[in-house]
């Protein structure tokens, strides 16, 4: 993908290794400012490890990764962990370790809550919730730190179809925001998804990813419609069907 | 039999007419253990939860002794306290030999390596599975360190409470630093131990029943303990099976 965009981030040859487990290799990859990367591909294939490194989690074991200044990156995991504690002093936990004091960020949290439809659960115990609301959960403490990269490992892949469409609800409520410079700066999501429905909907790009290697990266409409490696074709009938 | 059925009512009796030299005891006993606990958990659950969470060279070293420490036998650590507060000792000039404060000293030490491995092993395996969440919130290892101990509290009360059964039934330190002296150290085992040799069975049996009892109440409380968090979690837990 041709731009004069500076990337967020750059991969260039990245690879992850987990002892004797090659996760990633000899990955390129530049996300752009405001795109939305949907990263496709069978269990193991490097989904996760990918949407780790870009956060930080995981350090490289070869290549390099070049952020452009100083992201603020906020992650939402497949299942959320969540504090035995309230629902609003669970997203303000994520603002007190960021710097903001504690009765602020509550404050804020209630917000960030209510923007997420839970404000009737802000003070329930967060681990009594059910499953779709701890995801909500998260996503209000992603959203309260005010990312201008929003990272997702299959955000909806252990809840029921109702959980799932309000939590793809708020995924493009969050896509459609903006990031911590103000609405110049729109959002970056990088999503990891085996529902390609989702991807359809709501990736600007997608990247095919097996044994930790990028097949394709190709503009959404690219992905589902034109030519794809063998591989990918095959994943895409598969999970289509 | 009879002399033992006899002890045994003689026992009961004392324990059941509020007998002041007995409940003198258990209290001075229930004291220098709570104290030695709190004492003990302050430390022990921070540097547990640190050692649970922290990766440094040399913290399998570490864990090893800290493993071979939860096998010292109490006489042990009652005589590295004896050699620490005794006269010329590096702590002698506290005067705390023979005190209160030496039981209190010789049973924190006693249990801390107990808390420690305990917390260590509780909130390693919890950062196992929530580490990485805590981390991407923006947590340091300390923080994550204590925010994990913090959320794990109900499985450290377990912990903390089986901290108090050790202290609360040794023997060995408590008799070698606080010399058993009536009216002043003298504590549940090291009472147990002296009447026993005098041949005071009924005090001696007495004091048995109530140690037993504490024990069995410590035990009462950590299975409700585990019953109220398998209640909470279970809702928890239940409200991610619906999702599923």
């Amino acid at each position: 993908m041709q731009t004069l965009e500076p990337p967020l981030f750059a991969l260039r040859e990245l690879g992850v290794r987990y002892g004797a487990v090659q996760a990633l290799a000899g990955v390129d990859l530049r996300v752009l400012p405001g795109e939305r990367v949907a990263l496709v591909g069978a269990n193991g294939s490097g989904k996760s490890t990918l949407l780790r490194v870009l956060h930080g989690l995981v350090r490289p074991s070869a290549g390099q990764m070049r952020r452009d200044g100083a992201p603020r990156v906020a992650m939402v995991f497949q299942r959320p962990f969540v504090l035995r504690a309230s629902a609003v002093g669970n997203v303000a936990l994520g603002l007190w370790l960021h710097g903001v004091r504690w009765k602020q960020a509550r404050a804020q949290a209630a917000a960030a809550l209510q923007r997420v439809g839970l404000q009737d659960v802000a003070r329930q115990n967060a681990r009594t919730l059910s499953g779709g609301q701890q995801q909500r959960l998260a996503f209000a403490r992603a959203w309260a730190l005010r990312p201008d990269v929003l990272l997702l490992d299959e955000p909806t892949a252990s809840l029921d179809p109702h959980a799932k469409r309000e939590v793809e609800a708020l995924m493009a409520d969050f896509a459609a925001s903006h990031g911590s410079a103000g609405p110049a700066q729109p959002l970056t999501m990088v999503f990891s998804s085996h529902n390609l429905g989702q991807v359809k909907r709501l990736a600007s790009r997608v990247v095919y990813l097996e044994h930790g290697r990028v097949l394709a990266d190709l503009p959404v409409h690219d992905f589902f419609d034109g030519p794809l490696p063998e591989a990918a074709r095959l994943f895409v009938k598969g999970e289509m069907t | 039999m009879s002399a033992i059925l006899q002890s045994a009512a003689t026992a009961l009796n004392l324990v059941t007419s509020a007998d002041a030299v007995l409940w003198t005891i258990v209290a001075r006993s229930l004291s220098v253990s709570a104290t030695a606990c709190a004492l003990a958990c302050g430390a022990g659950v921070v540097l547990g939860a640190w050692l649970g969470v922290a990766r440094f060279a040399g913290r399998d070293g570490v864990l090893t002794v800290l493993n071979t420490l939860l096998a010292v036998p109490s006489v042990v650590v009652g005589l590295g306290v004896y050699l620490l507060l005794s006269r010329t000792g590096p702590l002698g000039g506290l005067g705390w030999l023979f005190s209160f404060k030496a039981m209190v000293l010789a049973q924190a030490l006693l249990v801390l390596p107990v808390v420690t491995a305990l917390t260590r092993q509780v909130v390693e395996d919890a950062e196992r599975v929530h580490g990485e969440q805590l981390r991407s919130l923006g947590a340091g290892t300390l923080l994550r360190a204590l925010l994990i101990a913090w959320d794990e509290r109900y499985a450290l009360l377990t912990v903390l409470i089986a901290a108090f059964g050790r202290a609360v039934s040794e023997v060995g330190a408590v008799m070698i630093v606080g010399g058993n002296i009536d009216g002043f150290t003298r504590v549940m085992t090291t009472a147990i131990a002296l009447e026993t040799s005098k041949g005071d069975l009924p005090l001696a049996l007495g004091l048995g029943l109530v140690l037993l009892a504490v024990v069995l109440l410590l035990n009462v409380l950590i299975a409700v303990l585990r019953r109220w968090r398998q209640r909470v979690d279970g809702a928890a837990i239940g409200g991610m099976a619906v999702a599923a």
